[in-house]
C-alpha cells in the first residue's frame, strides 16, 4: 500500500491530485467521467463578488501544444455559489477550494469573508494572477507590494488555509512568493497562465476578442517546472504545482521539483478522465520505485 | 450519459474532394443520441491538433455499434480525420450538447447549408416516425457541394438552391420559393453558416414561426467546463456546448 496522503500547510488531502480552477467547472460537469470522491480536491471556477458576464467571444485560440483563453472570470457571483452551487457539490467526498478574485482589495475581502462563513470549506485559493480582466486580477500578482497587501487583507478575514495563486508574468517569482509567505499565506499555487497572443494572418486580426489571453497546456510546462523549483527553494510553505500536466509522469516531475500537490488544468479538456489516470499512474510509479509515502517525492530531484 | 470511448475506423464514404462520411465502430453499447447532439473527436496521431474537434453525429446504429460523421475538411484536424486507415483507433467524447426539440408540429421546414446538414438525417427520421410533414431546403455553392439528398428524400420533400444555379433554384436558401407565397410551416430548424441561419431566423420570426438553430462556436472542452464557447443571448452569455448547440432563435440576440 502506498500512502498517497499529502499535507498542504495543515490540510490533509487524500492524494496530491487536484483539478485547476477554470478547467473543471464546479466538478459537476465531470460526474459522468470521473469519480470525484477519488480526487485530492477540486479548485472551482473563479468567483467574484458580483456576477460577471466575462469577455466577448472569441475567447479561445488553439496554439502549439496549448491554448490561449480569455474567459475573463465569467461567473454568477459568490452569493450564487454559496446559495445554489455549493449545496449541490458539498456532498462530493473531496476537498472543494473556492478560487477568489477581485478588482480592488475590498472586493477580495468581501468575498473571503463570505467564503469564511461557508460550512465545510477549509481553504481558499486567492487568485492574484488572472491575465484576462481589465482591472485587478494579475495586476495584484505582478508587483510585490500589492501581492502582499491583498494577501494580508484576506488573511485578516479568512481563518482557513490560504493558498495564493501566483502569476508567472513576473521577472522574479520568488520575490512575490516570499512576500505572500510573509503576509500569511499557508501555501502557494503556481503557475497561472502566461500572457500570450494569437494573430490571424488571413484576416489580419487578433484571434481573441481581448487581443491578449492566457497560455496554458504542455507548452508552458518547462517554465512552470522551473518556477516551482525556484519557489520551492525560496519559501517554507507548501507549493502546489500547475502548468501543462497531461499525465502521471508530468505530475511526478512537478513533485520532484518541489510540489506537495498538483493541479491538472487544460488536460481535462483533452481527456475528461485524465485526473483518474494521473492518480493511478502515481500509485504505480510509487510501487515500481518502492516509495511507501508519496511525500517522499516532494523536492526529491537529485541535483 | 456522456462517455469517453475508443472506436475504430470502419470506413469512409467520399462525397467529393473535401467532404466525407467517416464511420466508426466500437465494442461498447452506444448511448441514446438525439438529433443535434455532437461528439468531441480526438484527432489521432496529430500532435499539432491539440484540442478535440466538435462534430455533429450524423447517424448511429445501436445494433452494429457504429457511429458516423459528415465532415467537411476545412483545416488540419478535419483534413487528418479524412485520412485515417481502416482499423485505426479514434477516441471520442459523446453524446454532447442539447438537441432539436420535436413537439406537436404538423409541417416543418429544415434549412441546412454546408456541413450544417449533418444533424438533419436523424432529425428527419424522427419527424417521419411521428408522421410530421417535412421539407428539407438545402443550400450549396454548386451542384458539386450538394450531398445526402437521397437520404433526405426518404424522410420528406427536398428542395435545393445553388449559388451558381447548377442545381435547384439559383441563389441563396432565403431566395427560395418556399419563403414566398403561403408559408404554412409551424416550425423551422436550421444549421449552417451564421449569416444563413440569421437570415432564416429573421424570416421565421417575421412569419411568427418557431425556429431552432444549431450554432458552431469554437470549443475547447465541449462539456461546459471552460466557458470558451459562449454565445450572447437575451439571458446573458450561454454555453454553446452545454446549453446549446441548439437554441430557439427568439432567445438569441440576432
Ligand atoms: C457543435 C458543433 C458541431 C459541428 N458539426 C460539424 C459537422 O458535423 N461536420 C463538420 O464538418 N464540421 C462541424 N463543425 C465544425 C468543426 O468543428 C470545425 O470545422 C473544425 O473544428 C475545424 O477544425 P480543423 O482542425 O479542421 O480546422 P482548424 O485548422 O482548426 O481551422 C480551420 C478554419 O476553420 C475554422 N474553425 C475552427 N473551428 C471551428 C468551429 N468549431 N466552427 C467553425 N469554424 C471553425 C477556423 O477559424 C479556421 O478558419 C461543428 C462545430 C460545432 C461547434
Ligand atoms: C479556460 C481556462 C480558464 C481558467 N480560469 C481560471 C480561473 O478562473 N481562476 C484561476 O485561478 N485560474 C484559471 N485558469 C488557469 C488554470 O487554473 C491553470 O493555472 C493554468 O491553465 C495552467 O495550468 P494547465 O497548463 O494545466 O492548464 C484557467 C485556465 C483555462 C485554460
Ligand atoms: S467548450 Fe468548454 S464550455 Fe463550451
Amino acid at each position: 500500500m502506498v500512502d498517497l496522503k499529502v499535507d498542504i500547510g495543515g490540510l490533509e488531502l487524500k492524494n496530491p491530485v487536484t483539478t485547476a480552477s477554470g478547467t473543471f467547472g464546479f466538478g459537476e460537469e465531470f460526474t459522468d467521467f470521473v469519480d470525484l470522491g477519488l480526487l485530492g480536491g477540486i479548485f472551482v471556477k473563479g468567483l467574484t463578488l458580483k456576477h460577471r458576464e466575462g469577455n466577448h467571444y472569441p475567447r479561445m485560440a488553439e496554439t502549439a501544444s496549448g491554448m490561449l483563453n480569455a474567459v475573463g472570470l465569467q461567473n454568477k457571483g459568490i452569493d450564487y455559489f454559496i446559495d445554489t452551487i455549493y449545496p449541490r457539490i458539498k456532498t462530493f467526498d473531496t476537498e472543494i477550494f473556492p478560487n477568489i478574485n477581485g478588482s480592488v482589495v475590498e472586493d477580495y475581502i468581501k468575498v473571503a469573508e463570505k467564503v469564511n462563513d461557508i460550512d465545510g470549506i477549509n481553504a481558499l485559493e486567492l487568485n492574484i494572477s488572472c491575465p484576462n480582466v481589465k482591472e485587478g486580477g494579475m495586476a495584484f500578482g505582478v508587483s510585490c507590494p500589492s501581492a502582499v497587501a491583498v494577501t494580508e487583507a484576506v488573511r485578516n478575514v479568512f481563518d482557513g488555509l490560504l493558498i495564493v495563486k501566483l502569476s508567472p508574468n513576473v521577472t522574479d517569482i520568488t520575490e512575490i512568493a516570499k512576500g505572500v509567505e510573509g503576509a500569511g499565506a499557508d501555501a502557494v499555487s503556481l503557475v497561472n497562465t502566461f500572457l500570450g497572443m494569437a494573430v490571424d494572418a488571413q484576416s489580419r486580426k487578433p484571434v481573441l476578442s481581448t487581443i491578449t489571453g492566457g497560455l496554458s497546456g504542455p507548452a508552458i510546462k518547462p517554465i512552470a517546472l522551473r518556477m516551482v523549483w525556484q519557489v520551492y527553494n525560496a519559501v517554507k510553505i507548501p507549493v502546489l504545482g500547475i502548468g501543462g500536466i497531461m499525465n502521471a509522469t508530468d505530475a511526478i516531475e512537478f513533485m520532484l521539483a518541489g510540489s506537495t500537490a498538483i493541479q491538472i488544468g487544460t488536460a481535462n479538456f483533452i481527456d475528461p478522465q485524465v485526473s483518474m489516470k494521473v492518480i493511478d499512474g502515481i500509485e504505480d510509479y510509487c510501487h515500481e520505485n518502492n516509495i511507501s509515502a508519496i511525500g517522499d517525492l516532494v523536492g526529491a530531484m537529485e541535483v | 450519459m456522456k462517455k469517453v470511448q475508443d472506436f475504430k475506423v470502419l470506413g469512409y464514404r467520399r462525397l467529393n474532394k473535401d467532404n466525407y462520411i467517416l464511420t466508426l465502430i466500437g465494442e461498447e453499447d452506444i448511448p441514446r443520441i438525439w438529433p443535434g447532439n455532437f461528439a468531441e473527436i480526438k484527432v489521432p496521431d496529430s500532435p499539432d491538433v491539440f484540442l478535440r474537434r466538435p462534430i455533429s453525429v450524423l447517424d448511429a446504429d445501436y445494433e452494429k455499434k457504429t457511429i458516423s460523421f459528415y465532415i467537411k475538411a476545412v483545416g488540419k484536424g478535419t483534413l487528418k480525420l479524412g485520412r485515417l486507415s481502416v482499423g485505426q483507433k479514434v477516441n471520442i467524447v459523446y453524446p454532447l450538447g442539447n438537441h432539436f426539440v420535436v413537439g406537436q408540429q404538423q409541417k416543418v421546414l429544415i434549412v441546412g447549408g454546408g456541413s450544417g446538414i449533418a444533424p438533419f438525417i436523424s432529425l428527419g427520421r424522427e419527424l417521419k416516425s411521428r408522421n410530421i410533414d417535412t421539407t428539407f431546403l438545402i443550400g450549396a455553392r454548386t451542384k458539386e457541394d450538394v450531398f445526402l439528398t437521397g437520404e433526405f428524400a426518404r424522410y420528406g420533400r427536398v428542395e435545393l438552391t445553388t449559388e451558381d444555379g447548377s442545381m435547384g433554384e439559383k441563389g441563396l436558401v432565403t431566395d427560395h420559393k418556399v419563403f414566398s407565397g403561403t408559408f404554412d410551416f409551424d416550425k423551422v430548424y436550421t444549421c449552417g453558416p451564421d449569416p444563413m441561419m440569421k437570415a432564416v431566423a429573421k424570416i421565421a420570426g417575421a412569419k411568427g414561426v418557431d425556429c431552432e438553430a444549431s450554432l458552431e462556436n469554437m470549443m475547447a472542452c465541449g462539456i461546459g467546463a471552460c466557458l470558451c464557447c459562449v454565445s450572447p443571448t437575451k439571458e446573458g452569455n450561454k454555453l454553446v456546448c452545454a446549453e446549446g448547440p441548439v437554441f430557439n432563435t427568439k432567445d438569441l440576440l440576432w
